[in-house]
């Protein structure tokens, strides 16, 4: 845990985001987005932990994250996503989906565009919980069973499923082009085919007598079938879509809602996941010796080994390590990433070395060097 | 009652003239709200129209500051670690541990000012600059009490080592001419820079020999004449014995070497080894002590608490804890213009070194305009099993006391408010109380809040706040038409009235439209269905539909007529139900049978006896519609019975 370097930034956290890095490159990320909740005035906040110009050649300065800029956000910031390297998009409280454009010249942040109450009630403003971005596609959800599709270069809302749940949907996550999955408060997580008309969705997966609410959804990066899921019990559930409706492993993580779960997302093997209960957690799976974890990512052609020879039919060797279940082959370890505290870990985000989280303790805690 | 310590200071709010009428006001947790009342004030004409305005008087403007918001947070990570030390560990073992949090809440606030320093330096805003200049000034005297208190109390060092940390406290809160240094030692010829001596000397004073004598040797390189004299000077403060906790040397061993010295410095002076030069002998006369010489340099002592420690260690180096109150006293006689009255500063730290540790909390807790500092040093203290003495009149006991008004200001926070709730954890006297009034005032805005306040309470069993919050979110779900999430948030909080409400709505609806809305919560209820009556019927009705739909009709008629016979079904909804039998009696199969039908002719009768006298209210078209139903039924149940005795009383052969 030394390597974790807290700031506090004097607002409560909501989410925090790496700014995309192109897959060709080796870069680690050096820029990430934070969104705040809960404040008299809430903020889209750009943070660095490169030198960026910022000449503090302070050892105690190194890897201290410094503010880029920041914009003010009209409600609480209950999403936020970056579409590429210089717009990103928030869901607001006020049921608002804004997209906000990153200026890097200059360093500002502006209002790309914003639909106003795009989730809403008759009389009264929704609060939208979730975005997913699918660029230039942008799906939204929020307390109000809406699942709506904009399109970054229209004004106009492409798509609304009316009525898409009866409950509040508290996630949204793409499967394929034109599929997402949702999960919502009564425990349910429905797959959703956008070419498909109207308000049905296309199948529905649940944990059957069990209502416990669903908070996040994570896509495994390279097998679309196998999604992750956190629940208010800070239970982590794997399922896999194409089999059956029920989850394929059920683990106990934490003791308190699940905010968030990510699979990381060159080393799906590794999975991390946060929660009320002021945790951070490492989720390590490896599968048996034969075959080794980066058969799972299918594009490392480069790598050539005795187990990738063999036979191209023999599926078996990329089935993921988290569907291997409780076999005995495949073992699962899961480490704690935070000092302890007992405040809100709201939001996590892990790109190649890196990870940053944001809690309800106005901390930032950036880990430069997770162990992947 | 108890006499005022001091004079209260006067607020004046603009724009309420109090005057003219009388003011009226209301506590509240943080603020005040004040107004004007409608009485007069005696023997005044009205000169106007009064005030209408409700004004908020803010005592803490702290709290607000998004720099001190670090402060607040930080010392609460702090505080929820010292909560959960041990209490059987051997108090040995615990103060390394308690000195250890308290130097961690010292560098929070050390952390703090030099933010809000850089940032008043760097903001061109004049009052804003102003403000921040107060803060940092406000954060210096704190930690300056606290770092006293550390050392006093919590370190509690004894004789030998307490000037020592004394030393270091003056050293640290008199950091000043280490900047002064740099300057002098930057220009060209630092000897011959006018705070050259200046800050010699204050090195003597700050005990700190090893700096004044390699000042002292760059002066004396450029005069090899006097070589002997300094040479003499520097072997005097390189002798200086100091105290060595850690070594075998026992006190006395110390204070006889002390005072072997110490006569040196006398012999020196006496022979007027150093009257050739004015500076040297200013040295020497501190080295020796002389009272009349540390006051003519008020100005390089700055504060009477550095004079203290200066005279302390050129004149008892091993002073006792219990007679440093004597000293502090006298010093500060000497030190103060006796025409000024001491500064609330001051008397706090006198009362420090007088060990009276409740006259150092009541006069910060008058001094400061928040919580937090009292609050946190006190908890330190009491841990520290310091306070256990002293008993309140009114509530449970000082440090309880101190820490709820500290996390009371913070609930009226719009964001801080989470950081009150560990706090209040650790109260054990009033604690859950002021939680469960605080926490039901949390606005909701969003789910996700509503979720965490909830977290919040179930965590601690506050059923009754568990329940209030989720009717709350239930109705609001309900104004805003969202059935299914009304059902949901009545179904956690287990309100069985209001699930009832929300079935009726269903089944209003259902009757209305023909369909069901949000099938996929009804058609997962699961065990939550039993909550109320009215609710398992929705379900149970719900799945008779799906029954039916799916052709699965001798269980569908055995649990539509279930729903009757048991009593499930509130007695208004009995038509409809016999008006879905209709299309079950009407297949050609015989899906009633005849004990079944019997049991449908007796609900039909149960429901028409009761109303055999027509309604004159209801418009004739109505009961027109009602009687054709009747008797649709009666033809249908009378022809399904035909039929099912028929079936029942034929062998198949």
């Amino acid at each position: 845990m030394d390597c974790i370097n807290a700031k506090y930034v004097s607002q409560k956290i909501s989410k925090t985001r790496w700014r995309p890095i192109s897959s060709a490159s080796l870069q680690q990320p050096e820029i990430f987005a934070t969104g705040s909740w809960d404040n008299e005035d809430n903020k889209v906040s750009l943070w660095t932990i490169g030198d960026h110009g910022l000449a503090s050649m302070d050892e105690d300065f190194e890897g201290d994250p410094q503010l880029l800029c920041d914009i003010k956000h009209d409600g609480d910031v209950l999403d936020l996503q970056f579409l590429d390297s210089d717009k990103l998009v928030t869901a607001s409280s006020s049921g608002a989906v804004t997209i906000y454009r990153h200026h890097q010249n200059n360093q500002t942040l502006s209002v790309a565009h914003r639909w106003d109450r795009a989730h809403h009630y008759p009389s009264d403003n929704a609060p939208c919980t979730g975005v997913v971005c699918h660029s230039p596609e942008v799906v939204s959800v929020g307390e109000d069973g809406r699942v709506i599709l904009f399109r970054v270069d229209q004004t106009g809302v492409l798509r609304t499923i009316e009525n898409a749940d009866s409950s509040t949907i508290h996630a949204v996550t793409f499967l394929r082009t034109d599929e997402v999955l949702t999960v919502n408060s009564i425990g349910q997580l429905k797959l959703w085919d956008l070419r498909q008309q109207g308000n049905e969705p296309a199948q529905i997966l649940s944990l059957t007598g069990d209502r416990v609410p669903l908070h996040c959804v994570d896509r495994h990066p390279n097998q679309q079938h196998i999604v992750a899921t956190g629940g208010q019990d800070g239970m982590l559930c794997i399922w896999d879509v194409r089999q059956g409706n029920m989850p394929f492993s059920l683990m106990e993580a934490h003791s308190a809602e699940m905010w968030e779960v990510h699979f990381h997302p060159s080393n799906p093997d590794h999975l991390f996941t946060c929660s009320e209960d002021g945790s951070l957690l490492h989720w390590e799976t490896s599968s048996s010796s034969d075959t080794p974890s980066f058969m799972q990512s299918g594009r490392n052609t480069s790598i050539i080994s005795r187990s990738a020879i063999a036979p191209a039919g023999g599926n078996q060797s990329i089935i993921s390590a988290w569907l291997a279940g409780d076999s005995g082959k495949g073992h699962l370890e899961t480490t704690h990433m935070l000092p302890s505290q007992t405040l809100s870990v709201n939001s996590l985000d892990v790109l190649g070395q890196c990870l940053v989280c944001g809690t309800d303790g106005e901390a930032v805690y950036v880990n430069k060097q997770v162990p992947i | 009652m108890e006499e005022v310590d001091v004079e209260p200071t006067i607020t004046f709010i603009p724009g309420v003239n109090s005057q003219q009428n009388h003011l009226g006001f209301v506590w509240g947790p943080g603020d005040i709200l004040v107004y004007e009342t409608s009485h007069k004030a005696a023997g005044k004409q009205p000169l106007g129209p009064s005030c209408q305005d409700v004004q908020v008087v803010r005592k803490d403007e702290d709290i607000y500051s998004p720099i001190l918001r670090k402060l607040f947070n930080e010392s609460h990570h702090i505080f929820v670690g010292l909560q959960n030390i041990r209490d059987d560990l051997p108090s040995k073992n615990k103060k390394p541990q308690f000195v250890s949090i308290s130097k961690n809440y010292r560098s929070v606030i050390r952390a703090c000012m030099e933010e809000l320093q850089q940032i008043a330096v760097s903001t061109r805003d004049l009052a804003l600059a102003a403000q921040y200049g107060n803060q940092v000034s406000i954060l210096l005297a704190v930690e300056l009490i606290w770092n006293l208190c550390e050392v006093l109390f919590i370190d509690a060092a004894p004789a030998g080592s307490l000037l020592l940390h004394l030393l270091d406290w003056v050293r640290l809160h008199k950091a000043e001419v280490d900047e002064k240094a740099r300057d002098v030692l930057r220009c060209e010829s630092p000897t011959r820079h006018q705070f050259f001596w200046d800050v010699v000397i204050s090195f003597v004073l700050q005990g700190r020999m090893e700096e004044a004598r390699s000042m002292l040797a760059k002066q004396a390189a450029l005069q090899p004449a006097a070589q002997t004299m300094f040479k003499r000077m520097d072997n005097l403060l390189l002798k200086m014995p100091i105290y060595n906790p850690s070594s075998t040397q026992t006190l006395t061993e110390f204070e006889v070497k002390w005072r072997q010295w110490h006569e040196e410095c006398d012999a020196c002076l006496q022979d007027s080894s150093f009257a050739s030069n004015p500076h040297l002998e200013t040295i020497c006369k501190i080295l020796v002590g002389d009272d009349d010489t540390l006051l003519e340099h008020k100005e390089l002592l700055s504060t009477w608490y550095h004079y203290v420690v200066t005279r302390l260690l050129y004149t008892h180096p091993t002073v006792k804890p219990i007679d440093l109150h004597y000293y502090a006293q006298m010093c500060m006689d000497r030190f103060l213009d006796s025409r000024s009255p001491p500064e609330p500063l001051d008397s706090i730290l006198l009362a420090a070194f007088e060990f009276d540790l409740h006259q150092v909390i009541k006069d910060c807790s008058i001094a400061l305009n928040n919580w937090w500092f009292v609050a946190h040093l006190t908890d330190l203290l009491d841990h520290c099993k310091l306070l256990q003495s002293h008993n309140l009149h009114f509530g449970s006991n000082l440090r309880e006391f101190l820490l709820l008004e500290y996390a009371s200001g913070l609930f009226t926070h719009h964001s801080l408010w989470q950081l009150a709730v560990d706090y209040f954890d650790h109260c054990q006297g009033f604690g859950r109380v002021y939680l469960e009034l605080l926490i039901e005032r949390v606005p909701l805005d969003t789910e996700r809040k509503a979720l965490k306040v909830l977290r919040i309470c179930e965590k601690r069993q506050m059923n009754e706040q568990v329940r209030s919050i989720c009717k709350i979110m239930a109705k609001r779900a309900l104004r805003n038409n969202r059935l299914g999430s009304a059902l949901s948030w009545s179904i956690r909080a287990k309100d069985a009235a209001f699930a009832t409400l929300i079935s009726e709505r269903f089944l209003q609806d259902y009757c209305s439209r023909g369909t069901f809305s949000d099938l996929d919560l009804i058609d997962n209820l699961g065990p939550a269905m039993l909550l109320s009556d009215r609710l398992t019927f929705l379900g149970k009705y719900r799945e008779f539909h799906r029954l039916y739909g799916e052709k699965r009709f001798t269980e569908a008629a055995k649990l539509l007529l279930s729903l009757m016979t048991a009593k499930i079904a509130p007695q208004s909804f009995w038509m409809t139900l016999l008006i879905d039998a209709l299309p079950l009696l009407e297949q050609k199969e015989v899906i009633f049978s005849v004990d079944q039908t019997h049991e449908l002719m007796f609900c039909l009768e149960e429901l028409t006896s009761g109303k055999a006298q027509p309604n004159p209210d209801r418009p004739m078209q109505e009961e027109d519609l009602e009687t054709t139903k009747i008797e649709l039924l009666r033809l249908a149940l009378a022809r399904n019975l035909a039929m099912a005795i028929v079936k029942e009383g034929t062998v198949e052969v």
